[in-house]
């Protein structure tokens, strides 16, 4: 049976707003238990909600940015269920009148570009945490979470793959980072997803039965959940079972989905209207403010460096990734003019030592003018490749400008042809059997020549003219 | 005349002339909560540390020339107003040992005005009744009759304001209990409009419906205590920042020329003769000084009683869900597991009424019954409202009797809740509508008990209610029947 993966993606991204979304308690992440409460969080007797208008304010930033449609006058509704990290026994979430509506956005696949639906974006509060001391029977709730705004971004059940998945995910998280709303953590839980699957044969109209996943914490988890998923449907499906709706949970150490445990209760959130707020009007002023604060996106970025600076897709998808990297990038190819250069440096050696200590592009100590300097340095002759390679490093460990590492250390490339002369003829007097082996046609030798002259210059000779002068002298 | 029979504006005269001070008045009342509580049981705690307190502080401010029209004034608070360190109960097991770490923004405001709490008033478990026999801490007595109910739910807050346990009071009406309790118990009390006076620290029964306003023995009372707890709160959403008038202005002033509306639909079988015979006396008076009766038809009145039996059980069962022994209040010892200290502390911690309305309010938000129970009552309840517009396109305030009786028996309805749920009927429109209304004494029954007389405006007009109010006490100001108690 030919199956197609039938995939919705639900995506709750927490908003980098400063206080939360119904009081003015910090926002702020780890934190010590309950240290960020207040009555209004706690859910406490007669204490009220007051809408954050900044939260209306990131969420229409991300309606606008995936082309959605906005609803002029919508409403706060409350969705019950008891937990104890749910201090109210309700959730302030929007449900018949979502702040937008209809939106997509676009991903590249083998194929081409695809349009992603997106059904709906809706404001809504966090819940708390629960911590459980496994020494005593004892279970302890952190309230600090419970407000934190979050917008809740559906898909339509439009993706058709694991890869599709995370491509949709890392577009989504791009978008968020760039609008500076959302800082796309996925191991802290500030951009978490959850995943609704479900197989039909293919051509068939009409959905199978889903799944939900739940607890990924990363694009690969995302990414190894889908696959297992997808195989452990289709295994289900073609040995004549059925598939149970119900909502399993990724166990990353196991490689597996499970389903979760304890008596799958149909929730009834009994949603209605949340009295104790007002419906929010959104007027077309404020929608054009919106559009025009809106940064360059990363799709329109990524199009205007190939166009522009000339990147193959591909490094500008790299550099375009993150919007602090495609502005160290414009910085550093500004200044020294050479941008494929720069992107090559950035993807190379850079990121490599990002890399290494898990340092964000923002914390770098090479600053974009510092780079820019070293790829001018190599470029009018004064450092060669592979100086330029060590000074980088010595400007990311100390964080000085290349020039004064470059005096200090004595490091400027030997260009002066007798000086250079001078020692490819020591050189070549003081080998003379690897001179005659090079004379009698041996020319792997040649290397041995340019290393000993590199040696004895500490690596400083220009080496087109090391090249150049020891090919001469030992024709003679 | 003792202190504690005076009113605001009269103590308040007294304190301007230095004649007395703001402890000899808190004595005063403190002696008559003494002879009468015990008979009466208005209050659930009473305040008597802060409130010498609050007296003594009120009397440095008097006598450094600075004052308020309620600076001293021993006013009770119905126990659904959160009070900063001192426990707040809602008349319920489950808050018994709450104690909020902030006031009601009315609590807040009024202290800020110099007034002295007396204590926390009885009330019925969460605001649900209208006899205040549903309270967790025993009934209140009439003070008329101390058989009889002093109806509810700020039963508490009524009868403590007509046995002169204390000058004021504030209440809170969700569907008729701060006008029907000042009906049955000879006083007046006054619901604002909605949005009107802030509903922070107010502990929620349902959220669209409930107003704190004021229970007062004279409509002058009842204007100046509205001046102190309305306006605009940034701390509560749905408070509208209209300006507040001054309410004294609307006192005795004759109302010639006003079109006074009489639902025919409010005059129906079931009504107690002796209220009908005392409401047409005070419509005869006031047609007399000048007004012109119009006869006219709110025609979902019918619906009334149905639509806010699904909006206000709907909205409690939410606003109640926090009740769960997690946090704060009543815990059940006795839970093994979550579920189990969920169930455990709910079903001990809830009386029946409360557990009555929350599964009533469960079951029409429910998926399957949310459409044909919770959104038509929405829908019928914005016909409503349009009765209401149409009405006051053609009349300045509507007139109706408060209740359908007088102070019925404790325990007569107890076991009935339809009959208990009827005794609203004729306040319940207000709050769906969102309209402002007041009771005022209007004569009694054969039995000698009070009736009230209830005056309906449109939104933001309570000087109008102030205004019909006060013309009526004056023409009704010869009958000086006081309570036995």
């Amino acid at each position: 049976m030919d199956l197609e993966p039938v995939i919705g993606l639900e995506v709750h991204a927490q908003l980098l707003t400063d206080s939360k979304i119904f009081c003015s308690c910090s926002t702020h992440f780890g934190a010590n238990p309950n240290h960020h409460t207040c009555p209004v969080c706690l859910g406490m007797p007669g204490i009220l909600p007051v809408l954050n208008r900044k939260v209306v304010e990131y969420a229409l930033k991300m309606a606008v940015a995936t082309n959605c449609s906005i609803n002029r006058k919508n409403y706060f509704a409350r969705k019950n269920y008891f937990y104890p990290d749910l201090p109210k026994g309700y959730q302030i979430s929007q449900y018949a009148l979502p702040l937008a509506e209809h939106g997509y956005l676009e991903i590249e696949t083998e194929e081409g570009k695809k349009k992603i639906g997106i059904t709906r974006i809706h404001m809504e509060e966090d819940a708390g945490k629960l911590v459980h001391d496994e020494s005593q029977p004892v279970s302890y709730v952190d309230f600090n979470r419970t407000g934190v705004p979050l917008i809740e971004i559906v898909s339509e059940p439009d993706i058709r793959s694991a890869e599709e998945a995370v491509q949709y995910l890392k577009a989504l998280r791009d978008i968020l980072v760039y609008l500076e709303i959302c800082d796309g953590n996925m191991e802290e839980g500030s951009f978490r997803c959850d995943a609704n699957v479900s197989l039909r044969p293919r051509g068939q109209k009409e959905f199978g039965t889903r799944t939900e996943l739940k607890n990924m914490n990363s694009f690969r988890h995302v990414q190894r959940a889908l696959e297992y998923e997808i195989k452990r449907q289709m295994f289900i499906i073609e040995s004549g079972s059925e598939v149970v709706q119900e909502t399993r949970l990724w166990d990353e150490s196991q490689g597996v989905t499970y389903a979760m445990r304890g008596k799958e209760e149909a929730h009834d959130y009994r949603y209605f209207p949340d009295p104790d707020l007002v419906a929010v009007f959104v007027d077309d002023a404020w929608i054009e403010q919106i559009k025009s604060s809106l940064p360059e996106l990363p799709a329109a970025k990524k199009a205007r460096f190939m166009s522009e600076y000339g990147l193959s897709p591909y490094d500008a998808g790299v550099i375009t990734a993150e919007k602090a990297l495609a502005d160290y990038f414009e910085t550093c190819a500004n200044l020294c003019g050479q941008p494929k250069t720069v992107a090559n440096w950035i993807m190379g050696d850079l990121l490599k030592l990002l890399n290494e200590d898990r340092r964000p592009i923002t914390e770098c100590p090479v600053k974009p003018a510092y780079l820019a300097e070293i790829i001018q340095l190599i470029g009018d002759g004064t450092i060669s490749g592979k100086i330029a390679k060590e000074i980088l490093s010595e400007v990311y460990k100390t964080g000085t400008a290349p020039r004064t590492i470059i005096e200090k250390k004595g490091l400027v490339q030997i260009s002066d042809m007798e000086a250079i002369a001078r020692v490819v003829e020591e050189v070549i007097s003081n080998h003379p059997e690897q001179v005659a082996q090079y004379r009698s046609g041996k020319e792997k030798v040649f290397g041995f020549f340019v290393g000993q002259v590199m040696k004895e210059t500490q690596g400083k000779a220009n080496p087109k003219l090391v090249n150049d002068l020891l090919r001469e002298k030992l024709k003679a | 005349m003792e202190l504690y029979e005076l009113t605001i504006h009269e103590l308040q005269e007294k304190l301007k002339r230095r004649e007395v001070c703001a402890r000899e008045i808190l004595d005063s009342v403190f002696y008559r909560i003494g002879a009468v509580e015990e008979k009466i049981h208005a209050y659930i705690s009473l305040m008597r540390e802060t409130a010498y307190m609050q007296a003594e502080e009120a009397d440095r401010h008097l006598s450094a020339g600075e004052g308020t029209e309620i600076m001293g004034i021993p006013i009770a608070l119905k126990d659904i107003l959160c009070t900063k360190g001192f426990p707040t109960t809602c008349g319920s097991r489950i808050l018994e040992n709450f104690i909020p770490p902030y006031d009601a923004t009315v609590v807040e405001k009024l202290k800020a005005a110099g007034a002295v709490f007396v204590g926390k008033a009885n009330m019925d478990e969460f605001a649900m009744g209208s006899s205040t026999e549903t309270s967790y801490f025993g009934i209140t007595r009439n003070p008329w009759n101390l058989e009889r109910i002093p109806g509810g739910s700020s039963g508490g807050s009524a009868a403590a304001v007509a046995a002169h346990e204390c000058i004021a009071a504030l209440g809170s009406d969700t569907g008729g209990s701060i006008r029907q309790p000042a009906a049955l118990c000879g006083v007046v009390g006054l619901k604002p409009t909605y949005g009107r006076v802030s509903r922070f620290g107010l502990i929620a029964f349902a959220s669209s419906l409930d107003q704190i306003g004021p229970i007062t023995k004279d409509v002058e009372d009842c204007a100046i205590l509205m001046k102190y707890i309305a306006g605009y709160d940034p701390k509560e959403s749905t408070s509208v920042p209209e300006p507040v008038p001054d309410y004294r202005q609307f006192l005795r002033r004759d109302i010639k020329g006003w079109k006074i509306g009489v639902p025919r639909e409010y005059f129906i079988e079931g009504i107690d003769p002796e209220v009908e015979r005392v409401v047409k006396g005070a419509i005869s008076l006031l047609e007399r000084e000048g007004a012109e009766v119009v006869e006219i038809s709110l025609p979902h009145t019918p619906y009334c009683v149905a639509t806010y039996y699904i909006i206000a059980p709907a909205e409690a069962s939410s606003n109640l869900a926090r009740y769960d022994g997690v946090k704060y209040g009543f815990r059940s010892p006795d839970g093994k597991d979550l579920l189990e200290m969920y169930k455990k502390t709910r079903s001990q911690g809830f009386g029946d009424e409360v557990k009555r309305r929350i599964i009533i309010g469960t079951y029409v938000l429910s998926a399957g019954y949310y459409e044909a129970y919770y959104k038509k009552a929405s829908q019928v309840r914005a016909l409503i409202r349009r009765d209401f517009d149409e009405a006051f396109s053609r009349v300045d305030v509507i007139l109706t009797p408060t209740t359908p009786t007088a102070a019925f028996r404790l325990g007569e309805k107890r076991d009935d809740p339809i009959q208990m749920y009827l005794s609203d009927i004729f306040t319940i429109s207000a709050n769906l509508a969102g309209i402002p209304g007041i009771s005022v004494p209007g004569g009694f029954t054969a039995d000698g008990l009070p009736v009230g007389i209830q005056f309906l405006a449109n939104h933001f007009q309570e000087g109008k209610l102030i205004q019909a109010a006060s013309a009526l006490e004056q023409l009704l100001i010869s009958d000086k029947r006081r309570p036995s108690e």
